[in-house]
C-alpha cells in the first residue's frame, strides 16, 4: 500500500518548482483534505486528547495526566472488564485468521484450478454474504441458531450429529467462538478473492517448470505458489487484524451492548460503546470512552507497525 | 469434456460450501412469505398454494417506516458517494498529475485514514456533531461517510488516472485549455469505469453501517435501514413473520444489486488485490 503513494510523485512536470503554490492545485486538493481533516484527522487527535481530561457531574473538565489509562488498566472496576474485551479480541482475531483465512486460501486454491468450470458462478455466490449488513447476518444466524425452530438441530440430526447441538449462542462456554465463527462465515469471501487474484497473477511457466523438475502437487503448493503469495496473505493479515479490534455490530446486533452471557462476547468495540454511552446503571463518560478509544487505536497502530516492519518488509514482493 | 474423479471432488467442495453460504440466506427469505404455522412445521419447505402468505409484510409496514428507512439509506449512500467521487478524483487527480513539494507529505498523510478506523474519533465526532446541530441529521452521516470514504478512493482513483495517456491532456494543454477544463471535461468522464471499484469499497460499508446511525442518527426518522431493521427487529422479536419480513426487505435490494453488478464489484475487488 505505501509503494502506491511513492509511486504518484512521477515526474509528470506541468508546475515548475517555483516558491508559489499554484491555486489550481490547491483547488484540487482543499475540498478532500478539508472533509478528511475536519471529520476525520481531527477527531482521532481531539480523542487522544480528551482521553487526557475528566469531567465531573457538572460537566467541567479538569486535565488529569494519564489517570484515565491509570484507572482503565489498573483499578479493578475497570481493567478487568478492559483485558476481558482485550483477551477475547485477541480470540476473536485468532479464530478469523486460522479458519476465515485458512478456508479462503483453501477455496481461492479450488477456485484458480485450471480450466474450472463455472469458477465465476461459486466465486459470486460464495461472495454474496459478504456483502449483507452484519447486523442482518447476525439475526439471520440468531435464527438459525434458536432451539425454538430448530433448523440447527434438525440439520444437524439429519447428518448423525443430534446430540452436539446446544444453545450456543446462550452459553458461556460457546458463545464467542459461535460468534466468531458467524463473522467468519460472513467474511470469508474477502480472504478468498485476494488469494485468488494473487494466484492468479503467478505465471503457468513457474507452475510448469516446478512439475517438469519433477514437483508434486503438494511441493508446487509448499514451494512454488505459497511463497508467492506471502504478501497478499500479509495485506489478508492486517485487513483482518484492523476489522476485528473495531469489529461492534455483530456483537451488538446478536447480544446487545452489554455482550453476554456474563460478558463472553464482549469485545473492545462493545466495551468502548458501553463505556461511551453508558448502560443500566453506569453512567457513560465521555472522557473514559475516549481514553478507551485511545487504547484501542495504540492496539491498532501497534499491530500495524509490526506489519509494516516486521512483515512487510521482509516479504519481497515478486513482479513478472 | 470428461471429468476425472479429483475435478468432481472439487466441485463437490465449491458446491458443499457453496450450500453452506447461502442457505441460511435462503431460508429466511422462502420463511418470509409463510405462515407461523409452516414456519416451524416445516421450515425448509417452499412456501405453497396453503402456506403462502405476506402478513409479515403487511405488519412491517403498518408498524415500522419501512420506506422512510430505506429513503434514508439511499439519500446517504448516493450522496456520499456522489461526493466521494468527485472531491476524491480532484484529489486523485492533483497528487497523480502535479508534482510539487509536499506532494508525498500528502499522500502518506491520507494512508493515516486507509489504516485508521475513523470508529475511534467517535467522541470527539460526536460532540462536534451536537455543536453544529447535525444529530439526527442526514447531514452528519454524509460528512464522516465521505471523510472515510476518501482515503481509500483517493488511492484507486490515483492508479487509474495514471493509466490514462498522457497525449490528451497534453494537446489540451497545447490548446490553451485551463487545467480546470481538463479535469471536468476530459479526465472526469473518462473515469467513469473506476467508479464501479470505487463503489465495492465506499458504497456497502456505508449502506451496512450500524455505528454510525446509532450513534449520530438514532432517532427523529433519520434511521437507516441497517438500523431501523435493528431497532424494529429488537421490538417484534417474538413476531417470526414480522422478523423475516423486515429481514426479506433488507436483503432484497442488495442482493438484486449484487446480482446484476456483481461481475463489475468481483472485476474491482480481484483487480484492487493485484498490487
Amino acid at each position: 500500500m505505501t509503494d502506491l503513494t511513492a509511486s504518484s510523485v512521477q515526474p509528470t512536470d506541468v508546475v515548475p518548482a517555483r516558491s508559489r503554490f499554484p491555486v489550481h492545485i490547491a483547488v484540487f486538493l482543499a475540498p478532500a483534505l478539508a472533509i478528511y481533516t475536519l471529520f476525520s484527522i481531527y477527531p482521532l487527535i481531539d480523542t487522544i486528547r480528551l482521553s487526557l481530561y475528566a469531567g465531573d457531574e457538572t460537566g467541567l473538565r479538569s486535565f488529569v495526566g494519564l489517570r484515565n489509562f491509570q484507572t482503565l488498566l489498573t483499578d479493578p472496576n475497570w481493567s478487568s472488564q478492559f483485558w476481558n474485551a482485550f483477551r477475547n479480541n485477541l480470540i476473536f482475531f485468532a479464530i478469523h485468521m486460522v479458519v476465515q483465512n485458512g478456508i479462503g486460501l483453501g477455496l481461492a486454491m479450488l477456485l484458480s484450478l485450471p480450466r474450472l468450470i463455472g469458477g465465476s458462478v461459486y466465486r459470486t455466490l460464495i461472495f454474496l454474504p459478504t456483502m449483507l449488513s452484519v447486523v442482518i447476518i447476525g439475526f439471520i444466524w440468531q435464527l438459525m441458531l434458536n432451539p425454538l425452530w430448530g433448523i440447527a438441530p434438525s440439520l444437524l440430526k439429519a447428518v448423525g450429529l443430534g446430540s452436539l447441538f446446544g444453545p450456543w449462542l446462550g452459553q458461556e462456554s460457546t458463545a464467542l467462538l459461535t460468534v466468531s465463527l458467524i463473522s467468519v462465515w460472513q467474511f470469508v469471501g474477502i480472504p478468498m478473492m485476494l488469494i485468488y487474484a494473487a494466484l492468479l497473477n503467478i505465471p503457468d511457466d513457474l507452475l510448469d517448470a516446478a512439475t517438469v523438475d519433477g514437483a508434486g502437487p503438494f511441493s508446487v503448493f509448499w514451494f512454488v505458489r505459497l511463497p508467492l503469495i506471502l504478501p497478499t496473505l500479509g495485506v489478508v493479515s492486517i485487513l483482518t487484524f484492523v476489522a476485528n479490534f473495531n469489529a461492534f455490530d455483530l456483537i451488538y446486533a446478536i447480544k446487545g451492548a452489554l455482550a453476554g452471557p456474563n460478558f463472553s462476547t464482549d469485545i473492545l468495540g462493545t466495551f468502548f460503546y458501553r463505556t461511551f454511552f453508558g448502560f443500566q446503571l453506569q453512567v457513560g463518560s465521555p472522557t473514559m470512552g475516549a481514553a478507551v478509544a485511545t487504547a484501542m487505536l495504540v492496539i491498532i497502530l501497534v499491530g500495524v507497525l509490526i506489519y509494516l516492519f516486521g512483515v512487510q518488509r521482509r516479504l519481497q514482493r515478486h513482479s513478472f | 469434456m470428461t471429468l476425472r474423479p479429483g475435478r468432481i471432488a472439487v466441485h463437490i467442495a465449491l458446491i458443499l460450501y457453496t450450500i453452506l453460504a447461502l442457505g441460511p440466506i435462503f431460508l429466511i427469505l422462502i420463511n418470509a412469505f409463510k405462515t407461523r404455522r409452516a414456519i416451524f412445521a416445516d421450515p425448509l419447505g417452499f412456501p405453497n398454494g396453503q402456506t403462502f402468505t405476506t402478513i409479515g409484510f403487511d405488519r412491517v409496514f403498518a408498524n415500522s417506516d419501512f420506506g422512510l428507512y430505506f429513503f434514508n439509506s439511499l439519500t446517504v449512500t448516493v450522496v456520499s458517494l456522489v461526493l466521494i467521487v468527485l472531491i476524491g478524483a480532484m484529489a486523485a487527480w492533483a497528487l497523480t498529475e502535479y508534482k510539487f513539494r509536499g506532494n508525498m507529505l500528502i499522500g502518506l498523510y491520507l494512508a493515516i485514514g486507509i489504516m485508521v478506523p475513523i470508529r475511534l474519533g467517535s467522541v470527539s465526532i460526536l460532540r462536534m456533531m451536537v455543536e453544529l446541530n447535525l444529530v439526527n441529521t442526514l447531514t452528519a452521516l454524509i460528512l464522516v461517510y465521505v471523510a472515510q470514504g476518501l482515503p481509500l478512493a483517493i488511492l484507486i482513483l490515483g492508479e487509474f488516472i495514471q493509466q490514462i495517456p498522457k497525449d490528451l491532456r497534453d494537446a489540451a494543454r497545447c490548446d490553451g485549455v485551463s487545467e480546470y477544463r481538463i479535469f471536468f471535461s476530459i479526465i472526469l468522464p473518462l473515469i467513469s469505469p473506476a467508479i464501479a471499484t470505487v463503489a465495492v469499497f465506499t458504497m456497502v460499508p456505508v449502506w451496512n453501517d450500524l455505528w454510525f446511525p446509532l450513534i449520530l442518527a438514532p432517532g427523529d426518522g433519520k434511521q437507516t435501514i441497517t438500523l431501523g431493521v435493528q431497532q424494529f427487529i429488537g421490538q417484534y422479536v417474538t413476531d417470526w413473520n414480522a422478523v423475516l419480513a423486515s429481514l426479506t426487505l433488507a436483503i432484497a435490494p442488495v442482493l438484486a444489486l449484487y446480482l446484476l453488478f456483481s461481475r463489475y464489484l468481483v472485476r474491482g475487488l480481484t483487480a484492487g488485490a493485484v498490487k
